[in-house]
C-alpha cells in the first residue's frame, strides 16, 4: 500500500484499522487513503460496518463506551488517536453528516450558529451564518425566514441545513453517513450537485448503500464485506470508475451487478 | 374475498366491533367516575367555605392576613399560607437543582456503571418510602444539623422543612428528569459532539432544553404533593400554633396542612369551617403554582418548536 500517488496527499488516511466492540472484532485490517478534494465513497451490504469506519474518523466511536479501535487513523500530519489527541478538538475540524437529518429544535439562525458558538467564535455571525447557507445552497430558500424553527424545513432542506451547520465551523473534512437514505430523488439530486460543489473546498467520505449514488458522485470507492464471521473487511478500493467497470475481485463484481447484498 | 377469510368473517367482525365499543364505554366510565368523585369533594368543600366566609370581603381578609386565633371568626392562616410558601421555595429549589443534576448523571455521566446502577435501584426504592420517615430523617439530619449551626434555636424552621420535603419528592423528581432526558433523541446528542462540542455543552445547550417540559411535568406532579404533605413535618417539628410569620430561613414555621388539620380536629363546629376555608385556599396555591409550572412549560414548547 505504499504505492499510493503522490500527486495528491490523502486528507484522512487509515492504516490497518481494526475495531472491537468489546470482545466483537467487527473491522478488521482495513488501510485506505482519503484524498484531499475528492469524495470518497464506502460501500457495502447492511452490517458491513461503513458508519464504524466513518465514525472512527470523528472519533464519534468514542461515545461508546466498548469501542475499541487499533491501527492508526491519520488526519493530515495529525495522529488522530495518539495518546493525548483530544476527541472534541477532532471533531471540530472533521465535520459530519447523519443518515437521518437531525435539525436541532431551535431555529434555522440557531442551528447554524451552534457549531461556532460552541467553540468560540468572535467574528461576524450574521454573515457566517447566511455563507454556511449559501455554501450548502439553502440560502435563497430560507433567508426570509432564519428566525424559524429549522424543523419547519423539508427533510431535504433539514438535510442542507445540517450539511450548512457542519460549514459553519469551516472544518477540512466532511463525512456524510448514508445523508441521502431519508430523502426523496429530488431532495437527493440537490445533495449530491452540492456535494460536487463542496469537494472544491472539502474533502469528503460518503457512506451510501445505493451503489448508483457511490457511481454518480464518488471519486474513490472503498468496497466493504463481512466474512462468515461477521468481520467486515475492505475488498477493493480505488478509483471509482474501475471499480465500477472493470473490479479485481469477484466479490466486488459480484456485489456491484447487484448479485447479493 | 382474500384467501383464508371464510364466510364467517362479518360476523366475527361485527362481535370484534362490539368489544371495541364495549371497551371505549368501560375507558369513558372510569374517567366519568373519577371526574365525579373530584367534583364532589371540591363541592363539599367549596360550598362549606363559601357558606362559612359569606363571600364578603372582611372574613376572606381575615382569613388571609390575620394570625389563628381562638375564636374561629378572628382567626387567619396568613402564618401557614407565608410558612407554606417559604418551604415550598426551599423545596422545589433544592429538588430541582440536586434532582435535576442527579439525572444528568444517571443518564449522561455514569455510563451505565455498576455503581449507577445502585443508585438507581436505591431511589426507585425510596420512592415508596411512607413521608413519614422522611419526617423523623428530617428531624434527626436536619434539625440536628440547625441546633448545632445556628445555636440557640431549636433547629425547626423552614430550611429544615424545606429540606425534609426536597429529600420526600427527590426519587420522583429524578426518575421523572431521567425519563426527560432519556427521551431526547441521541441523533441531537450525535449531532452536538459532531460539531465539536463538549458533554457539557452538549447537555446544556441541547439535552436540557428538550428535556426541560418534561422535567417540569415531573416536578409539578411532586411538588403539589410535597405541599398537600403534612405528617413528616409534624415528626419534624413543625408548630401548631404560630402567632407570627416566618421571615427569614431560620424562623419557626407552620403549613397549610398542618393548620387545616389543627383546626379540623378542634372541638368547635366554626372551626371545621374555617378548615374548609383553608383547603379552598390550599388548593388556590396548588393551582397557581400548577398554572405557573404549565404556562412556564408550554413556553419553552414552544421556544423549541419555533
Amino acid at each position: 500500500m505504499a504505492t499510493t500517488s503522490m500527486a495528491t496527499r490523502p486528507a484522512v488516511r487509515a492504516i490497518n484499522v481494526g475495531v472491537y466492540y468489546g470482545s466483537n472484532k467487527v473491522i478488521e485490517g482495513v488501510t485506505m487513503d482519503m484524498p484531499e478534494n475528492e469524495i470518497t465513497a464506502i460501500i457495502g451490504p447492511s452490517g458491513a460496518g461503513k458508519s464504524t469506519l466513518l465514525r472512527c474518523i470523528n472519533r464519534l466511536n468514542d461515545l461508546i463506551e466498548i469501542f475499541r479501535m487499533e491501527g492508526e487513523m491519520w488526519f493530515g500530519d495529525f495522529n488522530l488517536y495518539a495518546p493525548g489527541s483530544d476527541p472534541t478538538q477532532i471533531r471540530y475540524r472533521i465535520g459530519m453528516v447523519f443518515q437521518r437529518p437531525n435539525p436541532f429544535p431551535k431555529s434555522i439562525y440557531d442551528n447554524i450558529a451552534f457549531g461556532p458558538r460552541i467553540n468560540g467564535f468572535k467574528g461576524n455571525m450574521d454573515e457566517l451564518v447566511e455563507q454556511s447557507l449559501q455554501g450548502a445552497a439553502l440560502w435563497d430558500e430560507v433567508k426570509d425566514r432564519l428566525k424559524e424553527s429549522a424543523l419547519s424545513l423539508s427533510g431535504g432542506q433539514q438535510q442542507r441545513l445540517c450539511i450548512a451547520r457542519a460549514l459553519a465551523v469551516e472544518p477540512s473534512v466532511i463525512l456524510m453517513d448514508e445523508p441521502c437514505s431519508a430523502l426523496d430523488p429530488i431532495a437527493t439530486l440537490a445533495i449530491e450537485e452540492l456535494m460536487q460543489e463542496l469537494k472544491k473546498t472539502y474533502s469528503i467520505v460518503i457512506v451510501t448503500h445505493n451503489m448508483q449514488q457511490a457511481g454518480r458522485v464518488s471519486d474513490k470507492t472503498a468496497f466493504l464485506l463481512p466474512d462468515e464471521n461477521r468481520v467486515a473487511h475492505l475488498i477493493e478500493f480505488g478509483d471509482t470508475r474501475t471499480l465500477f467497470t472493470n473490479p479485481t475481485d469477484e466479490r466486488t463484481e459480484a456485489y456491484i451487478t447487484g448479485r447479493f447484498g | 374475498m382474500a384467501a383464508g377469510i371464510d364466510g364467517n368473517y362479518s360476523q366475527r367482525l361485527a362481535h370484534r366491533k362490539r368489544r371495541a365499543s364495549l371497551f371505549h364505554g368501560v375507558c369513558v366510565a372510569a374517567v366519568i367516575l373519577a371526574l365525579l368523585m373530584l367534583v364532589a369533594l371540591l363541592y363539599s368543600v367549596i360550598s362549606e367555605a363559601v357558606a362559612w366566609l359569606n363571600l364578603d370581603g372582611t372574613s376572606i381578609k381575615t382569613l388571609l392576613t390575620e394570625i389563628p386565633s381562638s375564636k374561629a371568626v378572628n382567626s387567619g392562616l396568613f402564618p401557614a399560607i407565608v410558612g407554606t410558601l417559604w418551604v415550598m421555595g426551599i423545596c422545589v429549589f433544592v429538588s430541582f437543582t440536586v434532582g435535576v443534576s442527579a439525572a444528568i448523571y444517571l443518564e449522561e455521566y455514569s455510563g451505565g456503571s455498576r455503581l449507577a446502577e445502585l443508585i438507581q435501584i436505591n431511589i426507585q426504592n425510596l420512592a415508596a418510602v411512607p413521608s413519614i420517615v422522611y419526617g423523623i430523617l428530617g428531624l434527626s439530619i436536619f434539625v440536628t444539623f440547625f441546633v448545632v449551626v445556628a445555636p440557640g434555636t431549636d433547629g425547626k424552621n423552614v430550611t429544615a422543612a424545606g429540606l425534609t420535603l426536597a429529600l420526600l419528592i427527590m426519587p420522583v423528581v429524578i426518575v421523572s428528569s431521567q425519563e426527560a432526558i432519556k427521551a431526547v433523541p441521541s441523533s441531537i446528542r450525535e449531532g452536538g459532539f459532531a460539531l465539536g462540542g463538549t458533554r457539557w455543552q452538549v447537555i446544556w445547550r441541547l439535552v436540557l432544553p428538550q428535556a426541560m417540559p418534561g422535567i417540569l411535568t415531573g416536578i409539578i406532579l411532586a411538588v403539589s404533593r410535597a405541599m398537600g404533605e403534612a405528617a413528616p413535618l409534624v415528626i419534624m417539628g413543625a408548630l401548631s400554633f404560630v402567632p407570627f410569620a416566618p421571615a427569614s430561613p431560620l424562623d419557626r414555621f407552620t403549613v397549610l396542612p398542618i393548620q387545616i388539620y389543627v383546626w379540623i380536629s378542634k372541638p368547635q363546629e366554626e372551626f371545621h369551617h374555617l378548615a374548609a376555608a383553608g383547603i379552598v385556599v390550599l388548593l388556590i396555591m396548588l393551582l397557581g403554582m400548577n398554572a405557573f409550572a404549565i404556562f412556564l412549560r408550554n413556553r419553552l414548547q414552544k421556544n423549541l418548536r419555533g
